[in-house]
This record gives structure tokens, C-alpha cells and sequence, in this order.
């Protein structure tokens, strides 16, 4: 099937670099290079050792407004219900369908609204990072049956629970793991979350809370022998 | 795309003598530009960084033809559909027939500039469909009937009592004497009105940062989470972007991101950065049922290959914006294009035609601050004087700045006339002077001195005479 508005824009864009369609063995070239991708600067802060680069994550998340509590692995469902209080957030949670956090609510003090997709006027929603950034303090969230996107988006308060052995160095890492995961392409929606929402809109004041999560709290799981707590 | 540049003059004197206008443009300097001193000086590799931008995308535009065909490619096989548009109609077309299809009736928008420069809305509610704007400042000038005057801040030109008298006209469902006087305020009425918008919408269209070859993706990078709500929650989502944008791989995208953030707000992240690959996938739990992208050329195709190609490797980050002092004193609206600053000045003329971007190429002192800031290294000044000689060459110059240039140009290429002419104004303007020392008034330059006067120039000769004495001060 013919498409004249496509064939006009290729065209138009080959007589204005003034020449034909590539050659073969260009267009070959050009593949080798989509099919294996290579970094091209790579900054220090994505740098470092497992420890160094946990703590960086912190500090960085931080200072991008949200809040990290590093925790013990059984120590996830009490900490969640310990920042809800302190920030005197309801304790009735959606929560991803991830098997991780299947014993969120063992502790008692949650009680799971839903698991899965949220509702437009659920409160808090509690999710789980494929990765940490310690780049930049960002969390890589993907889409799939276990990771509802508009769950980073509808609720208030967005509680993630991130993996210190899944906290990598910086966008490049992020890449491995997304292609690791999904060798088959990445999935619908691949949201890399620093921070809650915010906007300087009205006279370049800035405010958090625009159209997404007013708080954006990390549950950073501590399972990495190379990267105690402090 | 609608540009009313030829009005630029008048524009810019009302925009200087607006005092809320002043007020407003004075927080970029404390807000934008403080803050991206800040993030850049932070990130020792910055300048690294820009360089590999700079190739990236030149290798990129070189190849265009063969990476928005493998961007296509994954598209479709990830169950999205490419839509390619030569001109603005036909992108409003297309996006006007995916929501008839759908029976959409509300739409909402995340913010994109490709959708300001086709006039998506207007098209769109000519023909039935209601879009709502849902990024904070798209959302206030659309409730003002304005245009953007910003490409990052639209609504930076918007004091928050204006915003307040906006919002009480149209919120008629608030009770009348609720409070408005904090950005707090407006913003929680904005994302109470906004979240009934999400949840009911048909349609969502957002634009695109950045198109990635290897996979297929989309990419948005916003800060209000607007954007993804947007694409996220009605049955389908639209992507209305431009054939400028695509990347190669998920690598290449790096690049720009650790460079457009910090240009535009000095983040080292923006809040928000989502990547979109066709629609939801039979087992996921939420997201659009449908996943369209609308590739509109609209004049960029002719643009490679000449003297303005390099302004194809703009990501509008807006950084050119925020360093412009022409920018600073009349704003975004004098420019009559909705790209305004140094990257309009120098884009519109080859998005519209020269002809209708009159007078933009000579709205700049090339300074050359643009250009040191510019995170993909476009050489702007170099483009607008491209602009300048080419308006000169097709007689677009009024006769009388003709005649005075080509007078100039002839005594300028013979250094004994030009040194005898100068010596003689000199001391000409000095003797105009007189005591005062200044010119209130000149001949034939009534524009320069009706807003300042003119100092006469310095006793002892020009630079030349002075640097023949060698004199040293």
C-alpha cells in the first residue's frame, strides 16, 4: 500500500540532503548500530561502588522532595504504616499486584483496598520499582500485569518500594535492566519517577502536588550485603 | 501556522511599557537561569555531553529518512500506528478522523508545541470536539484565549491575580467568595476541575519530547504528572509530534535527557519521564486501548541541507528564551509566533515563510548569549544573520534601510572614505551636543533616540585616529 503523505516527507527529506534512498550497506550499518546500542557519556554520579551509589540514590530522591526510609527486608508493611501515620494519610492502600509485596498487610496495621489497577479516589498506592537511579534519586517503574502505571499517577501519596541490590548507577543501567526484563521490547508505559509532581506555572512558584502524587515516599528494602545501612 | 510577526514593532513597544508584563519577566532570571547555572555547573561532563548531542543529532538528521522508517516499523509491530502529515491541515486532519472513530466528543491535551503550531484546538472545536488543556499554564491561556508565551512557562506572562479572575469566571460551580490569593489555592481548583477532566476524557493527545528509532517509543518529559494521566487513562492516546524529534536508541536518549532538564528548569530529572510503546498489551491492567503518532514535517524537510539544518537539533528546552535580553524586555507574545525568542526567531521564518516572520530575524542584538547556553550547540546568531542577508536579497528590507545599508557597505569597503566620514560625524555630533554632551534628537534615527538620548562621542577622535597615536588609557 502506497502512502503519498509518507512517500512526500522521505522524499522530501532525501532531495533535501541531495541524494537517493541509502545504499544497502548503509542502511545495514545504520542497523548494527540500533541493534547494539553504545553509551555515549557517561557522567560520574552514575559511577561508583554498590555502596556509594545506594547512598547517592538517597540523597538524590531526597533532594528531589521525596522521602526514603531504608528498612529491613520483613520490615516493608511497618514502615509503610508508619509514614502514613506520621503523615496522617488514611491506612487503606491500593496496592500492585506484585508477589513482592503480597505481605504487606501481615503486619496488621494496613488494610488492602485493592490489589491492582487503582480507583480514581483511592488515597495512597503502593507500588515496586524495577530499578533505582542513584544518578539522579529516580525510580524506573514498567508497566505490566504486576505494575499498573496509573498507579504512580492517581493517588495522593505514592509509596514505592525499591530493592537496594535494584539501585544501579544511572540511566545506562536502567537500559540493561529494562532489557533484561522485556528482551522483547520495552512494555507499554516505562515511567522514571523523580519526585512527586510539581509545576512553577503560577508565577514560577514552585509547588508540589500538580496533577499527581502530592508525596512520593521510598521504601528502600536494604538486601544487599555491599550496601549496609549506615 | 498563524504568525503575526510583521507586527513585531508595535508589539514590542506596548509589551515594554506593560508594567505586569515587566513584573512577570523579571523571575526568569532568579527562577530559570539562576537554576540552570546551578545544575550545569554541577555535572562536570556537561560540556561533553553537549558535544555528544550535537553529533548524535547531526548523524541522526543525516539519516532521517532511515530512522523515522525504523521508528515506523516498531510502531506497528508494538500495535500503534504511524500517521504522516506534510502540513499542519493534514495533522489536524488526522487527528480529527482517529477521534471521530472513536466518537470522541472530550479530548485532553498535555502540553505540545507541535499542537500549538498546527492550531490542534481550534481545529478541533470547529468540528464538534471539546480539548482541554491539563498542564497548569496551557490550561490558564486557554481559559484566557491566549497563546503560549513561553515554550516551557506558557502562561509565564499570567499574573496569579489574573489567574484568580480567570478561574472564578469560568469555575462557576465554586461557591463566589471562596479564597484565591494563594498559587496553592488555584493550583488544588485547577487539579480538582482537571482530575473529572482525566477520568472522562475519550481521547488523550500528548506531543513528544523524543522518538526512539530502536524501540518505537515516545517520549514525554513534563513535571506535573499531567501528561501521563492524560495518555494513561482514556481508551486512546494520540502523539502529536514532528519528524525532528526522533532519537536512535534508548543510549541516544540519555544524552538528551541529562541535557534538557537542566537547560530548561536546572533539574537534574524532570519529575516525570515516560516512555510509550503502541498500546496496553492484552495482560496489562491499565493504559490506552489504541496508540496513534501523528509525524508532521510542516517545512522541516526544507530545512536540511541549508544554512538553518542545525535548528533541527532543537529539543526546546527554551534555554535561548530565558538567556535573550530582547526576550526579557517585550516577552513571548510580541513575537507573533508561537515559538518566540532566538529559536523562534530563527525557526519560524523556515516553518511559515520569511516573508511572514518579517522582522524576527532583527529581534536580537546577537549577543550571543543563546548560543553559549544552547545545550545542542546550535549556532543561533549565525542563523538569524543567514535570515538578515537572505531578507536582503529578496528585497524584503524597506528601500529606505536598502539605500542606508548599501551606502554604508560602499564607504565601509573603502577604509579612507570610512575613516574621513566617521571623524566627520564624530566631531559633527559633537559639535550637535554641545554642552549637555548628549543628542536628544538625530536625524534619521528618531526610532533610537525618542527612548534615550545619545552621548556625543569622546573628545580626541575614533578608535582608529586614537590607535594610529597609540594612545593608551
Amino acid at each position: 500500500m502506497t502512502d503519498p503523505a509518507r512517500d512526500s516527507i522521505l522524499n522530501g527529506i532525501r532531495a533535501a540532503l541531495r541524494r537517493g534512498p541509502l545504499p544497502a550497506e548503509t542502511r545495514a550499518a545504520l542497523d548494527r548500530g540500533l541493534a547494539a546500542p553504545a553509551p555515549a557519556v557517561v557522567p560520574a554520579i552514575a559511577r561508583g561502588s554498590r555502596a556509594a551509589l545506594v547512598a547517592r540514590f538517597v540523597v538524590n530522591a531526597e533532594a528531589a522532595a521525596a522521602t526514603v526510609a531504608r528498612v529491613a527486608p520483613a520490615a516493608v508493611g511497618p514502615a509503610v504504616a508508619a509514614y502514613l501515620r506520621d503523615h496522617n494519610q488514611p491506612t487503606r492502600v491500593a496496592v500492585a499486584a506484585d508477589a513482592r509485596l503480597d505481605g504487606l498487610a501481615d503486619s496488621g496495621l494496613l488494610t488492602v483496598e485493592r490489589r491492582g489497577t487503582p480507583a480514581g479516589d483511592d488515597a495512597v498506592g503502593v507500588g515496586h520499582a524495577l530499578a533505582g537511579l542513584a544518578e539522579t534519586g529516580t525510580l524506573l517503574m514498567a508497566s505490566g500485569p504486576d505494575s499498573p502505571s496509573t498507579l504512580n499517577m492517581l493517588p495522593d501519596t505514592h509509596i514505592v518500594v525499591v530493592r537496594a541490590r535494584d539501585v544501579v548507577g544511572g540511566l545506562e543501567d536502567g537500559w540493561a535492566r529494562l532489557r533484561t526484563a522485556h528482551p522483547d521490547g520495552p512494555p507499554r508505559t516505562v515511567h522514571f519517577i523523580t519526585g512527586p509532581s510539581r509545576t512553577g506555572d503560577i508565577e514560577q512558584t514552585l509547588q508540589l502536588g500538580a496533577h499527581g502524587p502530592r508525596r512520593l515516599h521510598i521504601v528502600l528494602v536494604d538486601d544487599d550485603p555491599d550496601a549496609p545501612a549506615a | 501556522m498563524h504568525v503575526t510577526s510583521r507586527q513585531f514593532k508595535d508589539n514590542a513597544r506596548g509589551a515594554v511599557a506593560d508594567a505586569n508584563l515587566r513584573q512577570s519577566l523579571a523571575t526568569m532570571k532568579t527562577g530559570f537561569r539562576a537554576k540552570r547555572g546551578v545544575a550545569v555547573a554541577a555535572l562536570p561532563e556537561f560540556e561533553a555531553l553537549r558535544e555528544a548531542g550535537k553529533a548524535m543529532k547531526d548523524h541522526t538528521l543525516a539519516h532521517l529518512d532511515h530512522y523515522l522508517e525504523r521508528f515506523e516499523e516498531k510502531v506497528t509491530a508494538s500495535g500503534g500506528h504511524v500517521h504522516w502529515a506534510p502540513d499542519a491541515d493534514a495533522a489536524c486532519r488526522t487527528v480529527l478522523d482517529i477521534c471521530r472513530r472513536h466518537n470522541a466528543r472530550l479530548v485532553t491535551k498535555g502540553k505540545s508545541m507541535v499542537a500549538e503550531e498546527i492550531e490542534l484546538n481550534a481545529f478541533l472545536q470547529k468540528n464538534g470536539i471539546e480539548p482541554v488543556e491539563t498542564d497548569l499554564g496551557e490550561y490558564i491561556i486557554q481559559l484566557r484565549h491566549e497563546l503560549p508565551s513561553h515554550i516551557i512557562a506558557p502562561a509565564i506572562h499570567v499574573r496569579k491575580d489574573q489567574v484568580a479572575d480567570s478561574f472564578r469566571d469560568t469555575h462557576t460551580q465554586f461557591p463566589a467568595d471562596r479564597p484565591l490569593e494563594e498559587p496553592r489555592d488555584l493550583l488544588d481548583e485547577a487539579r480538582t476541575v482537571l482530575r473529572d477532566r482525566f477520568l472522562t476524557a475519550d481521547v488523550g493527545i500528548t506531543g513528544a519530547n523524543m522518538l526512539i528509532a530502536e524501540t518505537g517509543s515516545t517520549v514525554i518529559v513534563t513535571n506535573e504528572g499531567n501528561g501521563d494521566l492524560t495518555q494513561l487513562l482514556p481508551r486512546v492516546h494520540i502523539v502529536v509530534t514532528s519528524i525532528d524529534k526522533v532519537v536512535p536508541t534508548l543510549e541516544d536518549s540519555s544524552i538528551v535527557l541529562r541535557l534538557l532538564a537542566r537547560s530548561a528548569t536546572g533539574q537534574p530529572m524532570s519529575t516525570y519521564t515516560t516512555f510509550s510503546t503502541g498500546p496496553r498489551r492484552p495482560e496489562d491492567p491499565d493504559g490506552p486501548e489504541h496508540f496513534h503518532v501523528v509525524l508532521l514535517d510542516n517545512g522541516r524537510s526544507r530545512m536540511l541541507g541549508t544554512q538553518v539544518q542545525d535548528v533541527l537539533r532543537c529539543i526546546r528546552c527554551a534555554a535561548c528564551i530565558n538567556h535573550c535580553p530582547i526576550y526579557g524586555a517585550v516577552g513571548g507574545h510580541a513575537y507573533g509566533s508561537v515559538y518566540p525568542g532566538p529559536i523562534g526567531s530563527v525557526l519560524t521564518p523556515g516553518l511559515a515563510s520569511l516573508e511572514e516572520a518579517a522582522n524576527l530575524p532583527n529581534a536580537s542584538t546577537l549577543c550571543g548569549r543563546c548560543e553559549a547556553v544552547c545545550p545542542m550547540k546550535i549556532p543561533l546568531p549565525r542563523m538569524l544573520r543567514h535570515w538578515r542577508e537572505e531578507e536582503f536579497a529578496r528585497h524584503l528590507v524597506p528601500a529606505r534601510a536598502r539605500w542606508g545599508l548599501r551606502l554604508w557597505a560602499f564607504t565601509a569597503r573603502r577604509p579612507a572614505l570610512y575613516r574621513f566620514g566617521t571623524g566627520l560625524a564624530a566631531r559633527a555630533l559633537r559639535l550637535l551636543g554641545g554642552r549637555r554632551g548628549r543628542l536628544a534628537r538625530l536625524p534619521l534615527a528618531g526610532g533610537w533616540t525618542r527612548v534615550r538620548d545619545l552621548p556625543v562621542p569622546e573628545p580626541g577622535g575614533t578608535f582608529m585616529a586614537r590607535y594610529k597615536r597609540r594612545e593608551t588609557h
